[in-house]
């Protein structure tokens, strides 16, 4: 789908070892271990993490911006994500987050969760005019919009038809920054405080809108050490924050479910939990619902691997901050205020998972494969660099690989050339 | 040549939880080989409900699936007690599933009646004690 050529989740070849873990683990089996290193299938990549998640060597890594590159721009806006609320022990109010930030060198700040109020709102109002398919399907993890769309075609046309929270923020940003100060758009750096990778990737290949407003994206854990220590030197906050318990709850799993105030919504989080409800939902056999709120990581953004503090503490932490703020504070308004939330570029159906073009040769290359995996031991055991016996025969068929990178086949083929016992 | 892949999976009746799992396994197949995303819905869907049906109804018993580049032809034979009214069995609403199976949310009595809906044809066969087949296909 798109011009989807670049990818925060990438390799430290220094660092692999080759082994195993990440292969098992990758949702649409988009690593194979080539020449001894864990290498990506690109358009299979949904950014996800949980090879970054798994890896024993952190040989899986995320790239992001540097924090110098605040000094690229006039002036700089931090977009923070509510899930870097949780981060913080013993934090009592959200306004010392922000006037971190700022002390720590940005001209301003937008909070993510002011638009997360706004789609909340606006998800609403579109489900109570009826002009949604349903169930309809959060599209504010990019890792679920990109796994619709490249293993689930069907779902398509129940994702979500607004911009992500995060691409809003930016947009909204940018234009207050200047009506503020009257300097260039281009001079105004709008800098997203990410909990993942897949948040990096979206802000260069946006969904559903053709310009990203976001100019730069740094970790939660990367300023972490550098905001604490700001934090720590407040006296009182020089800002107030702009959102409630709606936005801020974003953060967590079933945030923006529960924020719809419907009764028949699902929420569920981590890959594997995810992949299973999608699957029922292709089948038609999730009935009654009409939201459903997917996150990539565990706990939802609070467990993104971009994150310093385990996804549970900062779940409870997030809970404990919404205890004293106001329900929403942000609203749309009419329906041309609507419009500036939708999509302006559909979500596409890219089968990356079809053998070929043709139906025919898709067959014979089946019928091939089907030969190849009757041969193979059925051990899964990943010796090969492939995930499982399937999917090396599939390599073997595709010419992505040799029928004796397998070695219980090379142990056969050396013994029936006198080589081994 | 016509191309052909053919596949078997046993169904079986004694596990409830396992059900489906056929369905599944040729949907991804289907995906591999670029059968329209709504021809993989619409078998997804028919075999699911005919596979729950084996389970419920007859025990178990098997899906022969064979897969052409312009059609696939399912065929889910058992050996349960047959059908005694088709006519009456393909009627939306019409259920025999027990209690047990109810509560789990399936006997809505929608099976035959949606495999009917999804599918480009489907004939079924039965014979009280013997068992029963249910013949289906779906264009790519």
């Amino acid at each position: 789908m798109m011009n989807y050529s670049y990818h925060s989740v990438t390799l430290d070849e220094k660092l692999c070892k080759g082994c195993t873990n990440c292969i098992k683990r990758c949702p649409t089996q988009a690593i194979r271990v080539r020449e001894g290193k864990a290498r990506i299938i690109s358009e299979r990549c949904t950014d996800c993490g949980e090879c970054i998640r798994v890896c024993p060597h952190r040989a899986k890594r995320a790239i992001f911006d540097s924090f110098d590159r605040l000094g690229d721009f006039a002036h700089t806006v931090a977009l923070p994500a509510p899930a870097l609320y949780g981060q913080f022990n013993n934090l009592s109010d959200i306004d010392y987050v922000l006037t971190g930030l700022l002390d720590m060198g940005f001209d301003e700040i937008f909070e993510v969760s002011k638009c997360a109020e706004l789609i909340s709102d606006a998800t609403r109002k579109l489900m109570k005019a009826g002009k949604l398919k349903t169930p309809v399907i959060s599209s504010a993890c990019p890792v679920i919009a990109r796994m619709i769309s490249v293993r689930f075609p069907d779902l398509i046309e129940n994702v979500l038809p607004l911009i992500s929270p995060m691409h809003s923020a930016a947009k909204l940003a940018k234009a207050r920054a200047h009506e503020r100060t009257g300097i260039a758009e281009d001079q105004i750096g709008v800098f997203f405080i990410s909990p993942c990778p897949a948040k990096v990737t979206d802000s260069k290949n946006p969904i559903g809108t053709e310009r990203s407003y976001i100019d730069g994206v740094l970790s939660i854990s990367d300023i972490y050490p550098r905001l604490l220590e700001r934090m720590n030197k407040i006296s009182s906050p020089k800002v107030a924050a702009e959102s409630g318990i709606i936005g801020v709850s974003w953060a967590n799993s079933g945030g923006e479910a529960s924020a719809l105030i419907r009764e028949q919504y699902l929420a569920a989080d981590g890959m594997e939990n995810v992949m299973a409800v999608l699957s029922q939902l292709e089948d038609e056999r999730l009935t009654g619902l009409d939201f459903i709120e997917l996150n990539a990581c565990p706990g939802g953004c609070v467990g993104g691997v971009l994150t310093v503090e385990n996804p549970f503490v900062a779940k409870a932490r997030i809970q404990k901050l919404r205890k004293y703020l106001p329900v929403s504070l942000n609203h749309v308004g009419e329906e041309d205020e609507l419009a500036a939330f939708s999509w302006d570029r559909p979500l596409e159906y890219a089968g990356v998972m079809k053998l070929s073009d043709d139906i025919g040769d898709a067959m014979r290359m089946m019928t091939e494969i089907d030969e190849l995996t009757g041969k193979l031991p059925d051990l899964d055991c990943g010796s090969c660099g492939a995930p499982s016996c399937r999917t090396h025969a599939e390599d073997v068929v595709t010419g992505q690989a040799k029928l004796n990178d397998c070695i219980f086949i090379l142990r056969e083929q050396m013994g029936a050339a006198g080589g081994v016992e | 040549m016509t191309e052909k892949v053919t596949k078997r999976y046993e169904v079986s009746g004694a596990d409830f939880t396992h059900a489906g799992e056929a369905s599944g396994k040729v949907k991804a197949l289907l995906k591999q080989i670029g059968y329209s995303p709504d021809a993989i819905r619409r078998v997804a869907i028919a075999m699911y409900e005919g596979e729950i049906n084996m389970v419920i109804h007859a025990n178990g018993g098997y899906v022969l699936a064979e897969i052409y580049p312009d059609r696939i032809d399912i065929l889910l034979e058992d050996t349960g007690p047959g059908i005694a009214d088709i006519g009456l069995a393909m009627q939306e609403g019409y259920s025999t599933a027990p209690d047990e199976v109810r509560s789990l949310g399936f006997g809505a009595g929608m099976g035959l009646a949606n495999m009917k809906r999804y599918t480009d044809a489907m004939r079924i066969e039965s014979e009280i004690g013997v068992g029963t087949k249910v013949y289906i296909t779906v264009k790519s």
